[in-house]
């Protein structure tokens, strides 16, 4: 049998346990729940697998057959060949959790980086070693926000998306939080700063706010919202996309705690929505309460530098319920190919990516909106997602596909009062070519 | 003898020459949106970039440099094939909310495996949405607390686990709300029956099992422990980290479980990547179905999609479906092993175990606490050691690193003094285990000195664990503080 090298040795090596039959290793198991088999078809070799793969891969349709538009916090970039070299050297993706730091060097010293480059991405002075994702991040946050606080409410806007928002009931339920809304502008897409005055008190745990937001729109009253935190003794959370931190002020220069974030942008492919990163940093006063891995740099015995996991008195597997969170397993690999994605980049090539995306964004936006029964919908400066009423949406939707094109993320069936809205995106893979073809293809439709 | 690649490997901000000028952008951007402080992210070359983290790799250890036999952890082999496949730009430039017309593929794969998952366990309806093994227990004490609001019985508020259970699993269940609470195992080192039918009462919410226990012991008495368990009114878990040593032998559907989690980054071969992606699908039985997160995959005629019409359904626990790329390797490797590889994988899991323990223990050197016949891991004990050499079990797993080694887990489960938790998996040929056994042996007899000082020939030393606990440097920003840690 493949990948057992044993396979043969089974009599031999039963013999040497005074055995005669492999069931003897399983007489421990009662007799009414053993089974023969498992009704699967039996093992097939390599290639066969690989040609029914081919079949089954042909049933999809990649970004590179089919141009896709789409918003809504994912979006694909361009990965250089690096960062898949890197996370294909098995000494790094075949690794476990590095348990053993003596023989982890490697993965340490790349998570430490990591760490250092996020901190110096968010304004903040500590990062982890990553969560599952940016959404599941929310939910840690109003965690610790609890802790820190022991306050139980947590306040986020009303336009962060929905499932964002299941999972962070789904995250403070057992802790017992309330969670609450504050509405967004309909002019402008940003927050209501009128709302979130009447919102936020002295029961405020915490409150996350998105930047650029659900709806791809600046935040630009961010100074305002610090010190009415600060006055409730609130923590101010801050959801990013990474890649606009090039340019953007660092959520650490407008006064957040933590700063959050879907770091699947930083050299990592689409999947599908899968192999996700959380980012996840905060101020040096709450290092304590930070859930997940944390790396350290200290010394060996002989005094050389050296890295290893650290704080671990925070972690399940040594404080089991009291741990400040569950998680064990996070997204190592991902991180890898953020922290190679960014030293490959460089804090130079991440501001000229960030400015390429807002250029792209402001110019498929003033394309799309300048046609007729086309409308911008929100008039807040955007980054690169914007949300575009059509004369009829799933219209449009159904034209693109047709012709092979992915259009935007149709948002009405999340959110009723956004008839016909689409939220689009783009990046700098999306070259002149597939702008223009996007909208002679949007001009057919009305 | 082994020695691994030492390089003095500098900090990426320390291979940096000259640090650039602030970089002036031309961006429309409002000047109030734009930040002010410097973005300290060196600007390499792309050799220098190649070259770092090449090096770092060769300071790495990973499953194919070597045996990794971590106890629970199932360091298995992760066939070149899964990982080649899952990079087709087909499979990996999906975006998640494209139109389900033009990801039939992958909707495919995750119907298909969610049904192969049913098979494997016993139960009737998986969800592939969590993102590890913990966040999987998570989603199952979600649907417990969903199951019972639904027949509004509102006082279940306690977990009952073992004290050999994995550390998530009382995280886990304090996070959903869940009130733990931790029984005693036996002289036999499985669940104490009369303690545990003290403790169950209309409080009990759920009991949370890991069979085979963390000590490689079949619970022998599970039919009797989940009849029990449901006679209370409480559902029975099943943490599947330990599934390698069962499947096509017994089912946790079988033996009464309501729910289940898998770690496909562990019994499905799919590479643990340094620490993740991983992924831990959830099973239920029948009555739960409902409460699973959604979209559920569903199959209308010939075609697939996603459907979020379960109004009792938690919702979601993790964005978009899962972690897709550790999903599609999973589904490969169970297509090429097929259901007599499974099969023949935990026979050979097993038989490699106690192929080892039994080696181990008639050496006399090690100390096998607890009944004889183990599953796919065993614990074995290094206190004859420490009293007699004072070597610890840490020590053991330091020199282990100096022949090439990578040790097993250690000092768990905590109810076993000096613990080595060895788990080989199916992945290593005799020779290997031999080899293993053969070092295991040798350090035992070896100067103590010479262990307790171990690792001599790894990139760095003995690590000062404490010093980056009492002065934590946790950026390349605080690294002049490591003149403050004294040797």
């Amino acid at each position: 049998m493949q990948f057992i090298p044993n396979s043969p040795l089974k009599k031999s090596m039963l013999h040497e346990l005074k055995l005669h039959d492999i069931n003897d290793l399983f007489s421990d198991i009662p007799k009414e729940i053993k089974i023969e088999n498992l009704k699967l078809p039996p093992s097939r070799h390599q290639q066969d697998v690989e040609d029914h793969m081919r079949q089954l891969a042909r049933q999809n349709k990649s970004f590179c057959e089919m141009p896709s538009f789409l918003g809504g916090g994912y979006k694909p970039h361009y990965i250089p060949a690096v960062v898949k070299s890197i996370i294909s050297r098995s000494e790094f993706y075949t690794a476990y959790t590095p348990y053993q730091p003596e023989t982890s060097q490697g993965f340490l010293q790349a998570i430490f980086e990591y760490q250092s480059m996020i901190a110096e991405l968010t304004g903040m002075d500590v990062s982890n070693a990553s969560l599952y994702d940016g959404a599941t991040a929310i939910g840690e946050a109003a965690l610790m926000s609890m802790r820190i606080t022991k306050k139980k409410t947590f306040v986020i806007p009303e336009n962060i998306s929905w499932e964002k928002k299941s999972i962070l009931t789904n995250y403070t339920k057992g802790a017992g939080i309330k969670i609450k809304e504050v509405a967004y502008d309909k002019e402008t897409g940003k927050i209501d700063l009128d709302d979130l005055k009447k919102t936020i008190n002295a029961e405020t745990a915490g409150f996350y706010l998105e930047n650029p937001n659900f709806f791809g729109v600046f935040e630009d009253a961010v100074e305002e919202i610090h010190p009415l935190l600060q006055k409730n003794q609130s923590l101010f959370i801050v959801g990013v996309d990474p890649i606009s931190l090039g340019i953007c002020k660092s959520p650490g220069e407008y006064g957040a705690d933590i700063v959050i974030g879907e770091g699947k942008s930083l050299g990592n492919p689409l999947d599908f929505g899968g192999s996700t990163l959380g980012i996840f940093a905060c101020k040096n006063e709450f290092l304590r309460q930070i859930p997940g891995r944390i790396i350290g740099m200290t010394k060996d015995h002989q005094g050389k530098r050296a890295f290893c996991m650290t704080m671990q008195t925070r972690e399940q597997h040594i404080r089991r319920e009291k741990a400040t969170s569950n998680i064990c397993t996070n997204e190592g690999l991902c991180m890898l190919a953020t922290a190679t994605y960014l030293s490959w980049l460089g804090g130079k090539g991440l501001q000229e990516l960030c400015e390429t995306n807002f250029e792209r964004g402001q110019q498929l936006r003033k394309q799309i909106s300048a046609i007729p029964g086309f409308s911008r919908v929100f008039s807040g400066i955007h980054f690169n997602e914007f949300v575009i009423r059509c004369p009829d949406a799933a219209a449009v939707h159904t034209h693109l596909l047709r012709q092979g094109m992915q259009g935007g993320l149709l948002l009405e069936k999340w959110y009723p009062k956004l008839t016909n809205c689409m939220l689009f995106g783009v990046t700098e893979l999306h070259n002149e070519e597939s702008m223009t073809r996007l909208v002679s293809l949007l001009k057919e439709v009305c | 003898m082994y020695h691994s690649a030492v390089w003095r490997e500098p900090l990426l901000n320390e291979l940096e020459e000259t640090k650039k000028e602030k970089y002036a952008t031309k961006s429309m951007l409002p000047d109030s949106l734009q930040r002010k402080t410097s973005l300290d992210i060196p600007n390499l070359d792309e050799t220098q970039v190649i070259r770092h983290f090449l090096r770092l790799s060769q300071m790495n250890y990973g499953i194919e440099s070597g045996i990794y036999p971590l106890g629970s952890c199932t360091m298995k082999y992760n066939p070149k094939i899964c990982e080649d496949i899952s990079r087709w730009e087909q499979f990996a430039l999906l975006h998640p909310y494209q139109d389900e017309t033009t990801t039939q593929g992958t909707l495919r794969i995750m119907y298909e495996l969610e049904k192969m998952l049913c098979e494997i366990t016993g139960m009737d309806h998986f969800t592939l949405q969590p993102a590890a093994g913990a966040q999987g227990e998570f989603t199952g004490l979600l649907i417990t607390r969903a199951y019972y609001e639904h027949k509004k019985d509102f006082n279940r508020d306690e977990v009952i686990l073992p004290d050999t259970s994995h550390g998530t699993n009382p995280a886990s269940a304090a996070m959903a709300g869940y009130k733990v609470i931790e029984i005693p195992s036996t002289k036999e080192g499985t669940v104490d029956l009369e303690m545990l039918k003290k403790i169950l009462s209309k409080k009990t919410a759920c009991f949370m099992l890991t069979n085979p226990n963390t000590l490689g012991i079949f619970e022998s008495e599970i039919i009797e422990i989940a009849r029990l368990v449901h006679e209370a009114g409480a559902l029975l878990y099943y943490d599947g980290a330990n599934m390698n040593a069962i499947m096509g032998k017994a089912r946790p559907g079988d033996m009464g479980f309501d729910i289940v989690h898998l770690n496909l980054h562990k019994t499905f071969s799919t590479p643990h990547g340094g620490g993740g992606p991983g992924s831990g699908p959830v099973g239920v039985k029948e009555k739960l179905g409902r409460f699973l997160p959604v979209p559920r995959v569903l199959k209308k005629q010939n075609n697939f999609c996603f459907d979020y019409e379960y109004p009792d359904s938690i919702g979601k626990i993790k964005a978009t479906y899962g972690n897709s790329s550790v999903i599609l390797k999973a589904y490969i490797y169970i297509l090429l092993m097929g259901g007599n590889g499974l099969k023949e994988t935990s026979e050979i899991a097993v038989l490699n175990a106690n192929y080892m323990k039994k080696k181990l223990v008639d050496s006399t050197l090690y100390q096998l606490p607890y009944r004889q016949l183990r599953k796919h891991e065993f614990v074995i004990s290094c206190e004859q050691l420490l009293s007699t050499k004072g070597i610890r079990a840490f020590d053991v797993a330091k020199r282990l690193l100096d022949y090439g080694l990578h040790p097993p887990t250690v000092y768990f489960p905590h109810i076993v003094k000096e613990a080595l938790m060895i788990e080989p998996t199916e992945s290593e040929s005799k020779k290997t285990l031999d080899e293993y056994i053969d070092t295991l042996l040798k350090i035992a007899q070896e100067d103590p000195l010479l262990v307790k000082d171990a690792p001599h020939n790894t990139a760095v030393q003995r690590i000062d664990e404490i010093g980056a606990v009492k002065n934590p440097i946790l950026t390349w920003k605080n690294i002049e503080k490591l003149n403050e840690i004294h040797i």
